[in-house]
């Protein structure tokens, strides 16, 4: 009986509003507790450093088996089961996931953050962020267009029951990898970054279990930064909306609490002010985010509950990162060299990547179309 | 009329029935099975003034939806 109440409380609007504000609080502090600045969580530029710490990508400073990440699979996994959703399932189109996985991993790294960043970016004063989530919007609005004229990647199915345990077993063995740190030979994986990014983060216990408990709530509740969006765009929905408003509210006063809050466009940390990519990369992100079916977060939380389309679509990104740092695609910090910023953004072909992504992903959207 | 909406994610629920409201259906039934697009379709539903009625048949959630 308690679990249902609570269950119910969870779907509720409250409910949302408390996984909003559980993230927008928590994030903050394990920026505190060492993530990197303005990163306390960030899906995208996390699994990057996953890809890399495995050696899919090489670039040094960007290299660390997130726990975060983990936790958030593992943690939905747990809640599925106790409230009995957990539902091995899988069929629905998955090499046009994976696709729309690396595209959304190329246009997310294009702005340097998944969406669950740019709020938090945002609540640190970035106000890049600003253009990112602007891009996010557009990419969701032209996404909804396609999603109102018949765009589906058709039916899931039921299917074997250990099948839905494969990403969560991916999870433990790269908490194994991330506790043991095992060198499979003497320069080679598992790397762990030395400087940047990828060596700043918070002790591994306190990660995980914000994680798991995030990772728990966010299945209960089906918070969905992209489906907020989404849903007030296309049928008027604010539900997934509170979540989203309540996480940039407690964020942004968490920050100030904890002195994390400095207002600015240029210099900001691991972020670049070249506006126009700041929107073209999130229109990519949020387009192939529709596409798919959820925000990078939500596919976590998903393929922790059995759903292996989304599953896909995680290796997907974890892929995509893999060349967006082999092929230099994603975007360069601004960098301050003797007082003066240096603004940075996308190499050239990181800009020729992101528009391959958006002509990829409308095709997508326009051949794949039926009525159901 | 009834609509069939199990193994899609949504939003494709809520827009198969967004359809039928939209074609001012006044009884529709729609049979998800899942969870969420079951509380999605609900939500919609009752924003647009439906009466809602559950039942679970072989795992599969089935909603009447009247006006």
């Amino acid at each position: 009986m308690a679990r249902k109440t609570f269950s119910q409380f969870l779907a509720s609007s409250w409910g949302i509003i408390v996984t909003g504000a559980v993230i927008g609080i928590l994030a903050p502090i394990l920026q505190k507790f060492g993530n990197p600045p303005n990163m306390g969580i960030c899906v995208a530029c996390f699994e990057r450093d996953i890809a890399g710490a495995i050696g899919l990508h090489r670039v040094s400073i960007v290299q660390y088996i997130r726990p975060e990440i983990l936790g958030f699979v593992i943690g939905s996994m747990i809640a599925a089961f106790i409230f009995r959703e957990f539902k091995a399932r899988t069929g629905s189109a998955p090499i046009v996931r994976f696709i729309l996985g690396v595209f959304a991993m190329i246009g997310a790294l294009c702005f340097l953050g998944c969406p669950w960043r740019a709020l938090l970016r945002l609540t640190g004063g970035d106000i890049n962020a600003v253009l990112g989530l602007l891009g996010l919007t557009i990419g969701i609005g032209i996404g909804d267009q396609f999603l109102k004229y018949g765009y589906n990647l058709g039916r899931s199915y039921k299917t074997y029951f250990s099948a839905g345990l494969i990403m969560p077993i991916i999870m433990f063995g790269l908490l194994i990898l991330l506790i043991l740190h095992p060198k499979f030979t003497q320069d080679g994986a598992v790397f762990f970054s030395e400087k940047g990014p990828g060596s700043m983060h918070a002790p591994i216990i306190i990660s995980l279990v914000v994680s798991l408990i995030i990772g728990f709530i966010a299945q209960r509740t089906r918070f969905c930064t992209m489906g907020s969006i989404r849903d007030v765009l296309l049928v008027g929905d604010l539900h997934l909306m509170r979540g989203i408003i309540a996480l940039v509210i407690t964020a942004f006063l968490t920050n100030l609490a904890l002195g994390q809050v400095h207002f600015g466009i240029q210099g900001q940390p691991i972020a670049h002010s070249n506006h126009i990519w700041n929107v073209l990369g999130m229109t990519l992100a949020g387009l192939a985010f529709v596409l798919a079916g959820g925000c990078p977060g939500r596919q976590l939380i998903l393929s922790g509950e059995g759903d292996n389309d989304a599953g896909v679509f995680v290796l997907g990104m974890i892929t995509g990162a893999a060349f967006a740092h082999n092929f230099d695609l994603a975007g360069k910090p601004d960098k301050i060299v003797e007082g003066l910023t240096q603004a940075g953004g996308p190499s050239f072909a990181g800009m020729i990547a992101v528009i391959i992504g958006i002509a990829v992903c409308l095709a997508i959207g326009f051949t794949m179309r039926e009525k159901i | 009329m009834i609509i069939d909406a199990c193994g899609l994610s949504c939003p494709q629920p809520v827009i198969l029935a967004m359809n039928a409201i939209k074609d001012n259906k006044s009884y529709f039934q729609i049979i998800v099975d899942s969870n969420v697009a079951s509380e999605n379709v609900k939500r919609l539903a009752e924003s647009k003034g439906y009466n809602i009625q559950m039942e679970i048949i072989d795992e599969k959630i089935q909603l009447t939806l009247t006006k």
